[in-house]
């Protein structure tokens, strides 16, 4: 059951209970950065230190490959930029205004 | 709630009956602790604390002699008992604690999230006075204070209505249209400690009356998941807190077809309150716990003597009964609520300004259009005055009481309170505002 | 007996004085009479003086203030006497149940009592008794057999029944404990004097 939002009381699960599995994922938790990580493509070695380090599950990888970021969770705390390796440098954070539009 | 009808003595039951419904006698904690093996929950967590450490102590041993199979978790503080049945409630067991005073307080925080989560735990609360000074004995500082936790509160004049209250209160917080913690109150030492008759029930019949707990949704149920406990700002906290006032509004309906069930099974009747003698009383004590019972003592003495006396003992604290409350009293002269707290309000104790804002606005304080008063309160809403007594275990006896029916009395015959009511036990009055006395029961001047 | 019998007992910590409150008031519940039995909870270390309390009556009981008037008084240690208190609020017609080798008449004088010829003096040397049967000077279980008998409450066979039974259950595998009480009892209910 998918709660909708401005639902009156008589609609919505008791006591605050969840009943929809996984809806974490609705709730897009990533537009309070300051800073963001770019992730440079080339420089990258792939050995997902920034997947296991992010905080939040915000590095994407297909088939056991990292492909990104993901802006809609990324609250810019800069772990990832920190844990990737100094000869690699593949992930940068810059300022949020400096991004341009793209997201 | 029945005029002049006495639960546990179940009028004039033949000896037959009486055998079959095995009078015994028992301490209140010794009653208590059977009413939780009878009941046998999935999950018992407690610390003991003075008064209440003798039901953690033999529910341990029922425990450890296997009479049980509940899992009994040892934990090391109250904060965390209460966390624990949280716990165990959200998983879907049926989970009970007990405490008293400090350990109440030391739950504070988890109590809001045992009822905002709609975790129907039972709870029996020893009534024992809360530090400082530091003191065992009885008063109601303890649950009066968690009044407004979310809590449905029973009150028990002794050993027998503790016992009946927490099996009813199972059925209470389970119902789905409830789905509220209760906590069972009953005085500590005074009942707790004090060896009385009650009549117990077989297992069977406790087994089969509190039924089987099958929670709707649960954290251990993998093909349903929940989630519980989330974060809930302003866009749905306010609706989740008018689901809770829905639920304890649904506990007014729910409370009395529980005791209807149990009557049909005990012939012991109970309702939101008792009325005892109140029909054509004139003056009338308000009362909950065991000094309820001293009153009833009074009143009968009182009558005896030609004097319209009568009690209102109160059983359910949360929800209130406001309308019953209105409609018991309304009739009368002259009211003492007796709070066995301080509120600290300066303004009277806590049951004081609930019975008293439900005696505001009653049919006949406006007149009709012939100028006559009207309705329930012909002439006007009864004296309301309030009187904390036995704080910390200080003793009230039937003179004591007495004292406050002689002060309505002399109210109703005009006498105008001069602050020196004090001549016997009861104190110099506070005035904390032109119509409204507050008295000292039983204090040293 | 009375519609209502209000004891209070009068004891050291360590003597049993809430024991046999309770243990007399489950007896006399047995027995088909409606009861109540209540220590009152002062400063719980040994040899300081402690109050216990029965009511026992023929009809369903209500009251739960401490006992003010008390028809019976049970006093355990009969240093306790000194302390002047003892008797306080004894009713006319009642009467006193002290553990001592005095005589009725010494100890009538020795509680103050002399002038009150409407109530009773009884006195049973529940020590010595206590230590011939139980081998330990514990007076609380020979005083309830002292008690049974000077308020009439109930029979002896039938007290002795339900006692042994009490002490059955309470006592379970130490049948020495279980005898040696019981005799007590039977004791104190045969050797109490009145005066």
């Amino acid at each position: 059951m998918t709660v909708r939002e401005g639902a009156g009381w008589k609609e919505i699960p008791r006591g605050g209970l969840i009943l929809e599995p996984g809806n974490a994922v609705a709730y897009e938790t990533g537009d309070w950065r300051t800073f963001r990580p770019v992730w440079h493509e080339d420089r990258c070695i792939q050995c997902l230190l920034c997947w296991v380090y992010c905080p939040d599950a915000a590095i994407e990888v297909k088939d056991g490959k990292v492909t990104g970021v993901d802006y809609r969770y990324c609250k810019g705390c800069g772990i990832c930029a920190t844990e990737c390796p100094d000869k690699a440098h593949a992930l940068e954070m810059i300022r949020e205004e400096e991004a341009g539009a793209d997201g | 709630m029945g005029e002049d009808v006495r639960p546990g003595t179940a009028e004039a039951a033949g000896r037959d009956d009486r055998a079959r419904r095995r009078r015994t006698a028992l301490t209140g904690n010794e009653a208590v602790a059977l009413a939780m093996r009878q009941v046998e929950p999935d999950v018992v967590a407690a610390y003991p604390i003075t008064p209440q450490t003798d039901i953690v102590q033999f529910f341990a041993s029922f425990v450890a002699d296997g009479r049980v199979k509940t899992e009994f978790v040892t934990v090391e503080s109250e904060h965390s008992a209460m966390s624990a049945v949280v716990g165990a409630s959200a998983a879907g067991a049926r989970a009970m604690t007990a405490t008293s005073a400090n350990g109440l307080a030391l739950m504070w925080e988890v109590l809001y999230i045992a009822s905002g989560s709609r975790l129907p735990i039972v709870m029996p609360v020893v009534n024992r006075a809360l530090s400082a000074p530091i003191n065992i004995h009885c008063d109601h500082s303890d649950a009066m204070g968690a009044r407004d936790s979310g809590w449905v509160q029973l009150w028990s004049e002794d050993a027998q209505e503790a016992y009946d209250n927490v099996i009813q209160a199972v059925r209470i917080a389970e119902d789905p249209r409830v789905l509220l913690p209760v906590m069972v109150c009953y005085d500590g030492f005074i009942i707790s400690h004090a060896l009385l008759n009650l009549e117990v029930l077989t297992d069977d019949e406790v087994k089969e009356f509190v039924g089987t707990y099958r929670p709707d949704r649960s954290l251990l149920d993998p093909d349903r998941p929940v989630t519980v406990g989330p974060l809930d700002l302003y866009d749905f906290y306010f609706e989740h807190k008018r689901q809770q006032a829905e639920a304890m509004a649904a506990a007014r309906e729910v409370i009395p077809e529980v005791a209807a069930a149990y009557a049909a099974l005990t012939g012991r009747s109970y309702g939101m309150m008792e009325a005892y003698r109140l029909a054509d009383a004139e003056a009338a004590v308000v009362v909950l716990g065991s000094a309820a019972g001293t009153a009833r003592f009074v009143v009968d003495r009182l009558r005896r003597e030609g004097r319209k006396a009568g009690l209102l003992k109160l059983r359910v604290f949360r929800p209130f009964p406001a309308s019953e409350m209105a409609e018991a009293l309304g009739g009368l002269r002259a009211v003492a609520v007796m709070d066995r707290c301080d509120g600290f309000s300066a303004a009277g104790g806590p049951v004081f300004n609930e019975v008293r804002s439900a005696l505001y606005g009653l049919d006949g304080v406006r007149p009709d259009a012939a100028g006559r008063p009207q309705g329930r309160a012909p002439n006007g809403p009864p004296l309301v005055v309030n009187v904390v007594y036995g704080l910390g275990g200080r003793d009230v006896d039937p003179e004591d009481i007495e004292a406050v029916f002689d002060l309505l009395f002399r109210r109703i015959e005009g006498e105008e309170p001069r602050g020196e009511d004090g001549a016997g036990v009861l104190s110099r009055s506070l005035r904390p505002s032109p119509n409204t006395e507050v008295h000292y029961l039983g204090v040293r001047e | 007996m009375a519609r209502l019998t209000e004891v209070r007992w009068h004891g050291r910590g360590g003597q049993g004085a809430k024991t046999a409150a309770l243990l007399l008031a489950e007896a006399a519940s047995e027995a088909g009479l409606f009861v109540q039995g209540f220590p009152e909870y002062g400063p719980e270390r040994m040899g300081a003086p402690v109050l216990a309390y029965n009511r026992l009556s023929d009809e369903p009981i209500t009251l739960h203030s401490h006992v003010a008037r008390p028809s019976v008084i049970v006093v355990l240690d009969q240093t306790l006497i000194r302390s002047g208190e003892v008797v306080a609020g004894l009713t006319e017609g009642g009467a006193v149940v002290v553990n001592t080798p005095d005589s009725p008449s010494r100890m009538r004088e020795r509680l103050g009592l002399s002038d009150r010829g409407g109530v009773r003096v009884a006195v049973v040397d529940a020590s010595r008794i206590a230590v011939e049967t139980i081998g330990r000077a514990i007076p609380n279980t020979p005083m309830m057999g002292a008690v049974v008998r000077v308020t009439g409450l109930m029979e002896l066979t039938r007290f002795l029944e339900v006692v042994r039974g009490l002490l059955e259950e309470k006592f379970a595998g130490r049948p020495r404990l279980i005898e040696g009480n019981a005799r007590a009892v039977e004791r104190a209910y045969r050797e109490v004097r009145v005066d």
